[in-house]
Parts: C-alpha cells; structure tokens; sequence
C-alpha cells in the first residue's frame, strides 16, 4: 500500500512532516475545576480535572505529595462500529496509566500533600493518535484547574511508513501496521517524559523520527501556550481588569 | 482547507459503516508547466511545455493505450492523480508503466494531484457513481488548466468515453478521442499501436446492438459467467479458483492449481480453456467424471494446425521438462486404467495476464492495395500463446520481421484474440534479434546501467587503499598463497582459495569470496538496479552483467597479481577432512594466479611438478575428494546434466563447435570448497538471524514426478528405489550396463525429475523444510558468487551483520518484503536459465545450418507415432517421427506401453523392426524450413 505518493502527499494530502489541524477549547465541563476539548483532525478528547481535593480512599493517601488519579475511556460513539467497550479493559488501563504517569512528572505534588487530583479524559471521536491528544487536552485542563506544574507536557506521535518518517498518524496510517512512536515532552525543559514504541525500527531512523514527534510536541506546545494565553486574556477581561 | 471525505464501506464482517476521512486541501500543488508565472517552478519538476497541446488524459486511455503512450510521440500529458488511482485499482503493470513514463526524465509527463488542490477538489454528490465522479474530477481539472495557464496553451482533454465527451463539449472543454487525436498528429506508423476502438466496446449499448443484428459470424467459445456468479460460485465450492498454467509443450492442454481440491485441474483444448491465457487467475467448473478423458479426441481434433514438438534442449529439471502426460496413452489398454486427474473448463476470467509478446506475422500473401489497413495472424514464439489478430498499415515491412505484440480483447465471435502492433524486433533468423527475442522473452533486462547507477562506482582506476587494510574489521592475508581456478577466460572471477600446511598437521584452508558489499551499499540505486536483475546472464555469445562492468571485471574481480578485497572463510581441518574451527573475516588478498580448471588439473597430474601452488591442489584435491565422499555417503545426489559448450568465431559470432562440456577433478574440487563455505555460512547467518535469513532449498520430489523415470527404468527392467535420496544416489550407482553411457544416461533421466532449488526467507518455513535434497544438507545458502547473484550480495550483508560488522540494513526487518526479494531471485534465475537454454538453442540451429549431420543418440521416449531421441553429443533432444503427419497413430506401428517399445507389424515377416527406450540409434539431422523464415532442426532415422 502506498501512504505517501510519488508527489509526496499523504492519503489525506497531507506532506509528511505535517500535522493535522488543531483545535482546543477550555472550559467544557462546568462542574470540574478544569476542562478541555483537544482535536488533533477527527480525534476529538474531552478531559476533566477535580482536584487538589481530599482524598476520597484514605488508605491511598500519600503524606508528603498529592495522589495522581487518572481514568481514560472511550466514548461507544467514538469510533464507527457502535460496539459496547468494556471499562477497564487492558488497552485503557495501559492509556490510563501512561496518562498519568506522563502528568505525574510535571504536575508539583508536593505542594499538595495528603490531597488526590483526579483526571478523566474520554475519547469523543477516534481517528489516531488518541493517546497524544489525550495528554494535550490533560495539560489544558490541568491548567485550566489552575494546578501548579513544572511546565506543561504535550505529545505527539509519528510513524515511519514507505521508508518516510510521517508526523502526527491518522488512523489510516497508525492500522498499517508500521512503527508508531508517541513522544511526550516537557517543552521549556526540554525533557522526555514519554516515549513509547511498537514494532521495530533501526537506530538511526528511530533517531529521526522521534526528532521529528519532538518538533510535532513542540508546535503542539506553541498552540496550547497560545489558547492559555488567550484564555488568561478572556478571564481578564472579565474580571473587567 | 479542511474538507472530510464522507463514505460507506462494507467492512469483512459484511456490515456497512460509514467512513469519514480528511482531507487537507493545499494551494502549494503547481500545474507544472515550465512557463508558468504563478506557480513556483523552482522547488518541484515542471515539464510541461505550454507550445504545444497540453494533453489531458482519461483512464481508458491510459488503460488500453499505453504502448502509444510509450512512444516518444505523444507527450505533453498531465497525469491526473484520480486517474492514476483509478488504473493502480484496475491494472497494476499499466500503472507501473505509467509511473516509470512520469519519472522518466525525457519525457513530459506531469502527475497532478487534483484531488487535493484547493480548486480543483471535487464533492462527491449524493447517488453519484465512481465513474462519473472521477470523469467530472477530470473535467474540473481539465478547466482549471484551461483558465490557469489562460490563452498561452490550448488544453485538450483526451478521453474515449462518449458521455465525458459529450459533457466536456457542454461545459466548453475541448475533447477529443485517442483515434482523431493520433490521426491529427499524421505519423500513420502510429495508428498501428492504437488498440482499436471496436475491441473498447465495453459499454453494454454497443454489444446489444451487435447481437441484435443477424450476425454472419458464429459464437466460437461459450460466455464467460459474470462475477457475481462467479463469486457465489468459489463460495459454494461449484467453481475452483487458481492460475492457468499452459503445457509449454502442448499449447491445447493446460493445468490449474486449485487450492479446494488440492489437486491440478487438467483443462484440454482452447475450447474449455475458454479464451484464457497462460497465468491468467480463472475459475474453473469441473466436467462430469465421464468426461475426464477427452484429451484424446480433443487435444488435437480441432485444431486445423497442430504444432509439432520441436528439437531442444534436454531438460535440466523437472521445471522444463514436458508435464507428465501420457503421451502413449492412445493404446487401448490404457482406456481402462481410472483416470486420476480430474479435468475441467474455464467459465469466467478472475484476473488476465495479458502483457506483449513476441513473434512474427503469419506468411500471407499481399493484399491488393497498400497502406490500408489489414489485418493478419500473430504467431508468438512462447508456443502456449494463441495465434493473435492485428491490424496493420504496414505489413510488407512486417512480415519478415520479429515483432512485439499487445493483446487487447477476446470476444466469443472470434477465434483469436485480437491486439495491436508494438514494435519491431528485427529480421527474422537474425542472430541478434533471435538474441534479442530470447531477452525479452524471458523479462531480461539488457539496457546499459543508467547514470545513477554508473555514479555508485568509485572512481577508477581503483586499488586497495592504506584505509582498507588499516581497517580494523579486515585482515591482511597478501601473505597467503592464494589463487584461483576458473573455467578459461572468466574475468568475474569472485572466488579464490588457499590452503596451508599448519605445524599440527592439519591444514588451514580458506575460501575467499570478493566483497562486493564494500562497493554495493543497500538503498543506492545500485543496489537496487542490482536486486532487480537478480543474476547475470550468460548467453552462449555474451553476458548481461547484474552489476556494472567496472565491477565486476576489475574492482570486485579477484584477479591475479592484484591486491582485492575479499570476505574470507577459513577452516582448520585435519587431512580427514574434518572442520575443527571456523571463522569469517573481511580481508585483503592477493592473489598469486588465475588458473583455468584445465591448467590446475594439469599441474596436478603432473607428478613432476613440486612447487608450492602445486602441492596446495594436491591437498586440497585430497581434501575434497574426502569431502565428497562423505557428501555421496550422506545422500547427496550425484546428478548428471547434458551441457555443452559452444566455440564461438571471434569475428562473426557464429558457432564453430559443439561439444560436451567436460567435469574435471579440479572443477569438482573447487565445486566442493564452495558448497562448504555455503553451508557454513548458512549456519551462521541461521544462528544469527532465524527467522530473516536467506537461504535455499531443495524439496523432496514427489513420487509422482519420479514417475516418467521409475516407468523407463521398470521398462528395461532395472530397480531403483526413490524412497530416500540416500536409497536413489545409491541405486543410481548400482545402475551400471556393459554400455559405458549407461548409467549416465540414468542419472540425466533423474535430474530432469528434480524441481529446483528456491531461494526462500528462513521466517516463512518451518526447519524441516530448509532441507536440500540433492546436496542432503538441512541448510544452504549461496554466498561464493556475488558478482553474478544478488543472493549472494544479501547473504554477505546478513554474514556482516552477524559478526557486528555491519548494521544490519532496514530491509531484512521486513519479512514481506525480504520474501518478495527471495521470489523475485527465483524468478530471474529462472529465467535466466531459460534464456541460456533459448540461446544454446538458437545457436544450435545456426550451427547445423550449414552441417547436415549423421550421430548416434537415445531413444528416451516412446510416443505413438515415434519416438523423441536424445543427441548426447550436443545435448540436445528432439522428435523421430516413424509415420507422417497425416496417418497419426494408424498404420503399422504398434505400441507397447509395458515394455515401452515402438514395434512395426509387418504381417509377412516374424522378425518385426522394433525400437526400444534406451536404445541407441543413429539419426540424421539437418535444418529444413517447411515455411519460409521458420527454419527448424528434423531428425530422421538412418536404418
């Protein structure tokens, strides 16, 4: 199957070191003290934060820093077959606990010790890279939560099809069965905080291809910095300041 | 711009769901016309020239006019990428062509992504079909050249579809046919390459009205079911699916490999093959069991112009040989016997193979007038393909000539298929042409290295650099007394060998293979023209190089007095022959002579001689005749094949001699060295990397394909048991006669028994099939000659890669594409054997041109109106018929199918002329031509 023709476009034509359109709004969820709707194209994630709150389990709780809850789920519209997921099957477990894992390393826990920060995020809509968007919308929400982080974290996924590497892989090109690598990245700090990989690849074109997920987190990190900013800009001019 | 792509599928599970896909419109698609103001013509190619008529060209066009399009005459045409997509969906070969066309930097054709350019972007409206969506795709496309490049160039859309036309003409485009087109251009010479339009009528309207109309013409072969009855037929189990594969020596007989119900389907005479080619993917309905023994009546009944069996070459395997037919079978007493294999007709064509061919035209005399268009009869020489109709403007230049054919369409009212002129090959009976013939027959590509490739080579001259034997992974071994023994004037020399007394006792012998991987680096274009070739050529008059000459006479040649860089192996082995140790290294090595076989085995034999190199062969020869030995006791087949070498006049090419091509120790000596060094290799690549290594085996022959053998061999009452290949090489051994001949004679009847060996990745089979059956060893490879094979060019980067080397390349990651390479190998060392075979052949023909010739041979096959005779003196096998053409199967001669033996009833005389298998007879051969330009070699008996 060709994923990148001989004029180098993509099936969705898209060049290869493209992203998709992004799109995020804060403040979907009026109860949770911080929300977000992220799109990456037809992926669309929803995410919810409660929190820093008192810990609901108290044998949970944890003295000296908060306790980090996260639940991913996907909608049963999310995808086109309308087939019934089970909760907590293996593959939301896993997503669940990269999820917070990956927010656990930005988010300054012990700030708020002996308190639990819930995080819910459910895929509205599925078309590949769900795991990245759900990190993105994560972080805005967190933000919007108004939780104290180090930096945010974003995520972005790249593939190595037809001996290109692809940026950001649709569903189309993440079924290809080819290597898909999710990066998340602390941006101002310049760190990795997430790196995972199917399938294998060489070294030297693994190399490349997470620098190209790197500069995807990166652009990513420049549009969530600028809908915070804008955001702040709104809530300012409420206040009437 | 964002735009989604809505539509419905039908998933595997046979549910519909909707699919919704983007898609990104872009602005940074250009028109790609050089003169072009707006469009940024810097960055991408722009080869459209705005002078001439730029071209726009539908699908149907492409589809069944790309040997037009081939030729340099048309150009100028915009590719449009919904058309492409539409071709890669019906035709994969045309696509490919159209695509080499669209690279090919000489010519002017420029693919236009339509589908994602802001503008030219098209909806797909409610109840739309695909058709007219793409034809309304192309229109939208067509107009926006129109006003993109404005009044500077006239766009002309090119389409044989009446309603686009139609429609293009309401919406002001200008179109026009391929047919009025080409007429426009006036070079009539290309008119012949237009497939006509009368054979595109695939609009349902045309045929209709053909029907309706009392047709003067008869429905010669039956419909072919539509795919939907076909489908529903394969899946009730009615209809059996599989490729057609023609008898290549009987063209009104052909098998289809059925997988649902395991066996071969036996499909006799064109009538129930149904209008199908060689390889085309059929279904097949089975005939009731009574009629599973038409081949008698129908393989020659209706057919007004059986073609007879030719003289050839004698089969190296079971692969050329004719398929195993009973071909005596016309004795009554075999009318009994239950037939085995079921027999069947074709009821519908899953998929055609149709590609070009190559033949002449039928002779005819002349027609009146010239210049117009006549038609007249292809002949293809791949004897499994009918005759072909063409039209033709120019056939008094034809007929004497070699062409190339294209095959357009068969319908029921025709006889033939009907196609199209290509090109021209040549004179007939030229030799270069027949040369050029067997090339093309058999997919060869003989074309110069292109620029990119020659750019891969290091700068000549070339020499060992202080680099290369710095290098840490290479070791120097220009101390070695190393030479080489090659058959005489070989200058791709790519192994060479030494061998060294060790204080111990023992001997450290090593086998050193030129390291082409140091020159050829996967992913460059070299590498590539490389894996494509797959092999180098050899015919009997030159050679078609799989790497660059520079390459492979000079740089990788392991010449003598030169410094070379080699890939070693080198054993320790005590004088029994036995391997202590092995290891691989890169090493530099300098070669101390280039023997020919005849040269070493003199130096052996001559017990004068002392000298060092001379007692190198003296123990390696020992060695190897240990090694041999042990081979034969663990069940390596001793096989014997009838080669022949040509001598070839230096001036004209022509041949001057014909012999046996003569085995000498020294070859099986060196022969030996190599297959150890193949198996050790194989070994290690197999340790390393299980399941992507490239090996070869050989499978275990059926019972059923040791048949023809085991019936000759009961015939002259000799025992031979196949059970094992240990229990035949043994048997083989016993077969000896007070005739000096004999026993090699049995040993060729067994090797055309044998399939090939195959190359295949080690992850697609399981251990027990690695095995080689006629080397009785359960792994091998080929690593000793990768100047000549690609094969072994990927053994020695895997070799490489397991001793850390090298990286491994990305390639051998992917296991489809590492079985595509091992499939592509077998196919072109196939067909690279079949065109030394053809060339041998050919040049047979030019040999007993001019030497009629009286020789001994061997009856190796008892038919019903002859016997088929095997010259071993030129290797060739060919038809005595003892009756005419005419009186088939009557008269005197009677067949003993038992004894195998052709016995003449002559009611007066009681000591009847008989012929037996296996007997010797002299014959006379010559060349006669029973039609002009078609000359052929006959044998007849002497009595």
């Amino acid at each position: 199957m060709e994923y990148v023709s001989p004029e180098g476009l993509r099936l969705d034509g898209r060049r290869p070191m493209e992203m998709r359109q992004l799109r995020a709004e804060i403040g979907t969820v009026a109860k949770a003290n911080g929300s977000a709707v992220f799109e990456m194209g037809n992926t669309k994630v929803i995410a919810a934060v409660y929190g820093p709150r008192e810990v609901q389990n108290r044998s949970q709780q944890i003295n000296d820093q908060a306790l980090v809850r996260c639940e991913y789920s996907m909608a049963n519209f999310s995808t086109g077959d309308r087939m019934r997921k089970p909760k907590g099957d293996r593959r939301s477990t896993e997503i669940s606990l990269v999820i917070r894992q990956t927010m656990e390393a930005c988010i300054l826990t012990h700030l708020m010790p002996r308190s639990q920060i819930d995080i819910f995020v459910q895929v509205l809509q599925a078309d590949g890279g769900t795991r990245s968007a759900c990190i993105n919308a994560a972080t805005l929400a967190l933000a919007d939560a108004g939780i104290p982080m180090r930096d945010i974290v974003t995520s972005c996924s790249a593939g190595y099809l037809n001996s290109t590497p692809l940026l950001d892989l649709n569903y189309i090109e993440d079924s290809a069965g080819g290597p898909d690598v999710t990066v998340g990245i602390l941006p101002k700090l310049d760190k990795v905080t997430l790196l995972q990989m199917d399938a294998k690849l060489p070294v030297d074109i693994f190399e490349n291809v997470m620098g190209l997920a790197i500069e995807g987190c990166k652009a990513i990190a420049n549009y969530i910095r600028e809908v915070l900013l804008e955001n702040t800009k709104q809530l300012e001019y409420r206040r009437g300041l | 711009m964002l735009k989604s792509n809505t539509f419905s599928r039908k998933t595997k599970a046979g549910r519909i769901k909707k699919e919704v896909r983007e898609i990104y419109l872009r602005d940074d698609i250009y028109c790609g016309a050089a003169a072009c103001k707006t469009c940024d013509t810097s960055t991408s190619r722009a080869p459209l020239d705005v002078a001439s008529p730029l071209l726009i060209l539908d699908t149907n066009v492409l589809l069944h006019q790309i040997d037009l399009l081939e030729n340099s005459a048309i150009d100028n045409a915009v590719l449009l990428s919904v058309v492409l997509d539409e071709v890669k969906n019906k035709n994969m070969a045309v696509y490919n062509r159209i695509r080499a066309l669209s690279t090919n930097p000489l010519r002017k054709f420029y693919v236009f992504s339509n589908q994602f350019h802001k503008d030219t972007f098209v909806k797909r409206m409610d109840g739309e079909t695909p058709n007219d969506y793409n034809d309304r795709a192309i229109r939208v496309a067509t107009r926006w050249y129109q006003t993109h490049l404005g009044t500077a160039a006239t766009v002309l859309l090119i389409t044989n579809d009446r309603d686009n036309k139609r429609r293009a003409g309401e919406e002001g485009i200008s179109a026009d046919t391929i047919q009025s087109y080409v007429k426009s251009l006036g070079q009539p010479e290309l008119l012949d390459l237009l497939v006509q339009p009368a054979s595109e009528s695939e609009d349902t309207v045309m045929v209709e009205v053909e029907d309706l109309r009392p047709s003067k013409r008869q429905v010669v072969y039956q419909e072919h079911k539509p795919m939907s009855e076909i489908t529903s037929g394969l899946h009730r189990g009615i209809y059996h699916q599989g490729k057609l594969r023609v008898n290549r020596y009987n063209p009104f007989q052909a098998y289809v490999g059925s997988e649902s119900i395991g066996d071969e389907i036996i499909i006799y005479g064109r009538q129930n093959m149904n209008r199908a080619f060689d390889g085309d993917i059929v279904a097949v309905e089975l005939l009731p069991q009574d009629q599973w023994h038409e081949e008698k009546n129908l393989s020659i009944a209706d057919e007004e112009d059986e073609e007879e069996d030719d003289v050839h070459l004698v089969p190296s395997s079971a692969d050329d040989a004719p398929r195993t037919t009973n071909l005596v079978s016309d004795s009554a007493t075999d009318m009994n016997s239950t037939p085995s294999r079921p027999s069947g007709r074709v009821v519908g064509i899953i998929k055609r193979n149709w590609h070009s061919y190559c033949g002449s035209l039928e002779p005819m005399s002349m027609p009146a007038g010239t210049g117009s268009f006549t038609s007249a009869l292809f002949v293809s020489k791949d004897r499994r393909i009918p005759k072909i109709r063409i039209q033709t403007r120019q056939l008094e230049n034809l007929l004497d000539k070699r062409i190339i054919v294209a095959v357009d369409s068969w319908d029921r009212q025709s006889r033939y298929p009907s196609g199209h002129y290509v090109r021209v090959i040549g004179e007939i009976g030229d030799r270069d042409t027949e040369s050029e013939v067997v090339l093309i027959e058999n997919d060869i590509n003989s074309r110069p290295f292109s620029s990119q490739v020659l750019a891969c080579l290091p700068p000549l001259p070339w020499s060992v650099s202080s680099e290369d034997v710095a290098n840490s992974i290479r070791q120097d071994l220009r101390s070695l007394r190393v030479f080489s023994v090659d058959p005489p004037g070989c200058k791709d020399i790519d192994d060479a060998l030494h061998c060294t007394a060790l204080p111990n006792g023992n001997y450290e012998v090593g086998v050193h293979i030129a390291d082409v991987t140091n020159f050829v680096h996967p992913g460059t274009p070299l590498d590539g023209e490389a894996s494509q070739r797959g092999t180098s050529v050899y015919l009997v008059e030159r050679r078609i190089d799989m790497l660059p000459k520079p390459l492979t006479e000079d740089i990788c040649s392991l010449r003598a007095d030169v410094e070379r860089l080699a890939f070693s192996v080198i054993w320790e082995m005590t004088p029994d022959a036995e391997i202590i140790s092995t290891r691989f290294t890169k090493s530099v090595i300098k070669s101390c002579g280039a023997l020919s076989y005849v040269e070493a085995q003199a130096r052996m034999d001559d017990s004068r001689l002392m000298d060092p190199l001379t007692t190198d062969l003296r123990n390696m020869n020992a060695l190897a005749k240990i090694m041999r030995q042990r081979r034969i006791n663990r069940g390596a087949l001793t096989l014997a094949s009838a080669e022949v070498k040509f001598q070839i006049d230096t001036e004209t090419h022509d041949p001057l001699d014909i012999g046996m091509y003569q085995i000498r120790e020294a070859n099986q000596m060196v022969e030996e060295f190599m297959l150890a060094a193949n198996v050790s290799v194989a070994k290690q690549i197999r340790d390393c990397f299980p399941s992507c290594s490239l090996l070869r085996r050989h499978p275990t022959p059926t019972r059923e394909m040791l048949e023809p053998l085991l019936c000759t061999a009961a015939a002259i009452g000799l025992d031979l048991d196949v059970s094992s290949s240990k229990a035949l090489a043994d048997s083989l051994d016993r077969a000896v006669r007070d005739d000096p001949y004999f026993n090699k004679l049995i040993r060729i009847l067994a090797t055309r028994c044998m399939t090939q060996a195959v190359y295949f990745c080690s992850g697609d089979l399981s251990p027990p099939e690695y095995h080689h059956y006629g080397l009785a060893a359960p792994l091998y490879t080929h690593f000793t000659s990768p100047i000549r094979r690609y094969a072994d060019v990927i053994v020695h980067r895997l070799l490489a890669a397991s001793l850390g080397i090298d990286k491994l390349p990305p390639v051998f990651q992917d296991r489809s594409q590492l079985t595509s390479i091992a499939d592509n190998l077998n196919y072109r060392h196939r067909n690279a054997q079949m065109a030394s075979r053809a060339s041998v052949e050919l040049h047979t023909l030019i040999y007993f041109r001019k030497r009629p010739t009286d020789t001994e041979a061997r009856i190796v096959k008892i038919r019903s109106n002859g016997f088929i005779v095997f010259v071993p003196k030129y290797g060739i096998e060919g038809p005595v018929y003892l009756t005419g053409r005419g009186e088939k199967g009557s008269g005197e001669w009677h067949v003993d199918e038992q004894q195998q033996k052709i016995v003449k009833m002559d009611k007066s005389n009681s000591n009847s002329l008989s012929y037996s298998v296996l007997q010797s007879v002299r014959i006379h051969m010559e060349v006669v031509e029973p039609q002009p330009n078609r000359p052929k070699l006959q044998l007849t008996v002497i009595s």
